[in-house]
């Protein structure tokens, strides 16, 4: 049984239909990339699973459970975190009560501790008692990933975590990706960097207008494919 | 002079009191952006809840408003939960009209329920207690209670924000709700333990004012003022700029009744002005906003 | 690819009428018609009511530009009720003017104070704003007390040589055929009258006009408002001054007629506030409807229950509350919805016509 799985899920906002029908699986264990371009509709896909769009209930499944329609404080503690776009940590917070707060909702057991998350990025560890909005957009986008891995989640959404970050950047947040997924959490990325998203995933998607355009191995899909799927031209 | 240092001490005590009524008014606004207009009238409310409870209960007024804290946190929680929660995030005018409501509702039922008639907790001996600092200036034992209990509630109130995952969890859901949802924080419930714990204070609040001086459902509008006044002074988001604000709004007022008796209140009500006028953030306000 | 056909051009215009309106513009006439002639044929006690049904109609719609529409919710507009009293009070007893005139000379006046008033009060927002206004009132309240000449904190009457030389009573004693106070009353009928009529159409103008087009952006939204141009602060200080120069001419009426005044009572918040807020929300904020209506239902509220004291008063705050809830559009909001009616037309619509 796979462990996310969307049927036909579709979301509006207001009057504006940002998916129309998507179909996606995830196995435990993996990584799945989501590339398209901007207003494809990534994002929504994100919110929706996390639960801060609602959806028909059996549109999303999490481990046989029906979650569309779940509010999102709830699917938090069932074990699915979000790292959103942006960012967004809390600016009254400091950084290391940024990453406390991550499992107010669920305390689960795992290898994700304060520690650990600090051993997987030092640069946090040295700046733990500063006010989170004094931090570079790198070390507040580790700190997102690390709120969001405290609470030991089975999924880890992540949603555009290399915007507006120089590429040098990217890259180390990049390289703790094997580590994630070497302690056995699975990761849906929503990426627009392609050449990254490709490296670390075992599983592609490509929106376009709402849509799937694409979706298979990174190792089985031609450059020109994805190209196309991405751009529709 | 002794007079004026007089003035000046009995101003810092009554601004206990001040702080007291303002302390839960900054709360809610911190923490969910809300103006209960019903402050006052909850204040006058709890006062006559501990007043009923020491009646049924043959109780000193202390240990009734201990009696009456859990009650009182309860009627704050489904008040929140039943009532006030629908009111945020639809923009400015339901939460003011709705608790303006409340405030009538409340003061009316009361006015029904005991009368227009003056009441007062009486606590013995206690009232008339007082220290003897000097030979010209004493303190009473009750205000310096008020005050002391000023300092102890906002103490605590500041812990349970700063030291606590739950003041985390505050923080957090005034910062952003959205994303607090994805901490798995129940924003309804979490407003809703946010105003029983404004209603704890309230009811320590009411049972200082009970004490100090006559009471009847009229004169929750008035408390009100006074707290809205403590809070803009002493600056939003610090609750010990509160405190600074009722003492300073207190000192404004025992000074000004010391010039002339019948300024007390303007004198309060000019402070506040100049403050607004000379620095609208107040006096202390919280770095960021 | 064939396409003989040049791209049509369009005309556009910009239209506020509505069908209903026609209808409702001559009820209107008639109906102000009954409204002039009325003091011929009814009671002294139904001019009285009239009297209170038509300041609390012009309060409201005041109220409602203010908070329906600036964003503007005072819980203070007894300050500037107040200050027209006793404005009132001062220039027809101590300065000798005639109270017809006092009365436009009050509202003068009371738009001059509302200008450094505002400039305290808008440094606040929102529920801090609604307090603050209050607060102000306090201050009149307490300031006017200590002035011995209008009586300090227990307040002062109008003598007789002032209450009964107003002017064109002795006229209507004649004409009438009735007593001196009736007489007054008669005057402070019409003059409400014109007050309320004036208020209404001031109302109407002003969002018919460039202003009226600022206003409901801002009440839609301040940001997107400020965008395109609408300089917000001195929109809503204009509406500040202008609500402030009615009120206060209201003022003047409502203790010209009363012939009494004290601080207490001229500034107090629960003689006024409640039943404003009560009406403009019932009756449905943001429409110039709303507040007619409202008013038209606090006086049926007013005239049957109000002998229930203090339950009437929960019963006025409960039903609020409830109209907030679940009809927060009023009950004029909730008609206008379903059928689509509007007497007063100010929406704008875009109308579109291509030449074929």
């Amino acid at each position: 049984m796979a462990l996310l799985e969307t049927r036909g899920l579709t979301a509006s906002y207001g009057d504006f239909q940002a998916l129309y029908g998507i179909d996606t699986i995830l196995q435990a264990g993996e990584t799945v990339a989501i590339i398209g371009a901007n207003g494809a509709g990534k994002s929504t896909y994100l919110k929706a699973i996390a639960g801060l769009i609602r959806a028909r209930a059996e549109s999303v499944w999490f481990d046989g459970e029906p979650i569309g329609a779940t509010p999102a404080a709830e699917i938090m503690k069932r074990g699915i975190a979000l790292v959103p776009e942006g960012r967004r940590l809390f600016p009254s917070l400091t950084v290391e009560e940024n990453l406390l707060i991550g499992r107010y909702g669920r305390n689960a057991p795992g290898p994700w501790s304060l520690d650990r998350i600090y051993a997987l990025f030092p640069a946090v560890r040295a700046r733990r008692h500063s006010a989170s909005t004094t931090l570079s957009g790198g070390e507040q986008q580790m700190t997102a990933i690390g709120r969001a891995l405290i609470s030991n989640p089975r999924l880890l959404l992540c949603d555009e975590i290399s915007l507006g970050l120089a590429p040098i950047v990217v890259r180390g947040l990049y390289d703790a990706l094997p580590q994630i997924k070497a302690a056995g959490t699975s990761v849906v990325l929503v990426e627009q960097d392609i050449v990254q998203a490709i490296k670390v995933s075992d599983r592609i998607y490509c929106f376009q207008e709402g849509r799937l355009s694409l979706s298979g191995r990174p190792d089985q899909l031609s450059r020109d494919q994805i190209h196309l799927a991405y751009f529709g031209i | 002079m002794t007079v004026w240092a007089d003035a000046l001490i009995q101003g810092i005590l009554l601004g206990g009191l001040y702080a007291l009524f303002a302390a839960g008014l900054s709360l809610i606004f911190g923490i969910m952006r809300l103006v209960n207009l019903a402050h006052g009238d909850l204040i006058v409310l709890a006062a006559f809840v501990i007043l009923t409870l020491a009646a049924w209960l043959g109780l000193d007024p202390f240990a009734a408003a201990i009696a009456a804290l859990p009650i009182m946190f309860a009627a704050g929680f489904a008040l929140q939960y039943l009532l006030l929660n629908r009111t945020l995030g639809r923009g400015l005018l339901p939460p003011l009209l709705i608790t303006f409501g409340l405030s009538i509702i409340i003061e009316n039922g009361l006015l029904e329920l005991f009368s227009a008639d003056s009441e007062r907790l009486h606590a013995g001996a206690i009232e008339t207690a007082s220290i003897m600092l000097s030979s010209e200036i004493s303190i009473g034992v009750v205000p310096l209670l008020t005050l002391g209990s000023a300092i102890a509630v906002i103490f605590v109130l500041n812990f349970i924000f700063y030291r606590t995952a739950l003041g985390r969890a505050f923080r957090a859901t005034a910062d952003d709700l959205e994303i607090a949802q994805l901490m798995g924080i129940d924003h309804p419930r979490i407003f809703s333990v946010a105003m029983g714990l404004c209603f704890v204070v309230v009811t320590i609040a009411a049972l200082y004012l009970g004490m100090r001086a006559n009471f009847d459902p009229t004169i929750g509008p008035g408390r009100l003022l006074y707290a809205f006044e403590a809070v803009i002074i002493g600056g939003l988001g610090s609750l010990w700029g509160t405190l600074a604000g009722g003492i300073i709004l207190g000192v404004a007022q025992t000074v000004g009744a010391q010039i002339n008796p019948e300024w007390q209140i303007l004198s309060g009500h000019v402070a506040f002005l100049a403050v607004l006028i000379l620095k609208p953030r107040g006096l202390f306000p919280r770095a960021a906003d | 690819m064939t396409n003989a056909n040049p791209t049509p051009t369009a005309r556009y215009r910009i239209e506020t009428k509505t069908r209903a309106p026609h209808a409702a513009g001559v009820a209107g006439c008639l109906l102000v018609a009954v409204l002039l002639a009325l003091p011929a044929f009814a009671a002294r006690d139904l001019i009285e009511d009239m009297i209170f049904v038509l300041y609390m109609a012009a309060l409201a719609q005041c109220w409602n530009l203010l908070a329906g529409y600036a964003g503007l919710v005072s819980v203070g507009q007894q300050a500037f009720v107040g200050l027209g009293g006793y404005l009132l009070f001062a220039l027809t007893n101590i300065a000798g003017i005639d109270p017809l005139i006092a009365i436009v000379l009050a509202g003068a006046i009371s738009a001059a104070f509302a200008l450094p008033t505002a400039r305290v009060v808008f440094r606040l927002r929102g529920a801090y704003f609604a307090i603050g206004t209050w607060v102000v009132a306090e201050v009149y309240r307490l300031v006017f007390a200590q002035f011995k000449q209008l009586g300090g904190g227990t307040g002062t009457s109008l003598p007789p040589s002032i209450t009964n030389e107003v002017f064109g009573i002795n006229l209507i004693k004649t004409l009438f055929d009735v007593s001196t106070p009736a007489a007054r009353d008669i005057i402070t009928y019409w003059i409400a009258l014109l007050l309320a009529i004036a208020t209404l159409a001031l109302v109407y103008f002003i969002l018919r006009s460039r202003l009226g087009l600022a206003l409901g952006a801002i009440r839609d939204s301040e940001h997107a408002a400020e965008s395109v141009g609408v300089d917000n602060d001195r929109v809503k200080l204009g509406i500040y001054v202008i609500t402030a120069a009615v009120t206060g001419m209201i003022g003047a009426l409502i203790y010209l007629q009363k012939a009494r005044i004290s601080p207490d009572a001229a500034f107090s918040v629960l003689d006024w506030t409640p039943y404003l807020i009560f009406i403009v929300v019932i009756g449905g904020i943001g429409t110039i409807e709303g507040p007619m209506l409202g008013t038209i239902v606090f006086y049926m509220m007013q005239r049957n229950l109000a002998s229930f004291g203090a339950w009437y008063l929960i019963l006025l705050g409960a039903l609020a509350i409830a109209v907030m809830l679940f009809a927060p559009k009023g009950l004029w909001g909730y008609v206008s919805e379903s059928y689509g009616f509007v007497l007063f037309p100010i929406r704008r619509r875009l109308v579109v016509k291509n030449n074929d």
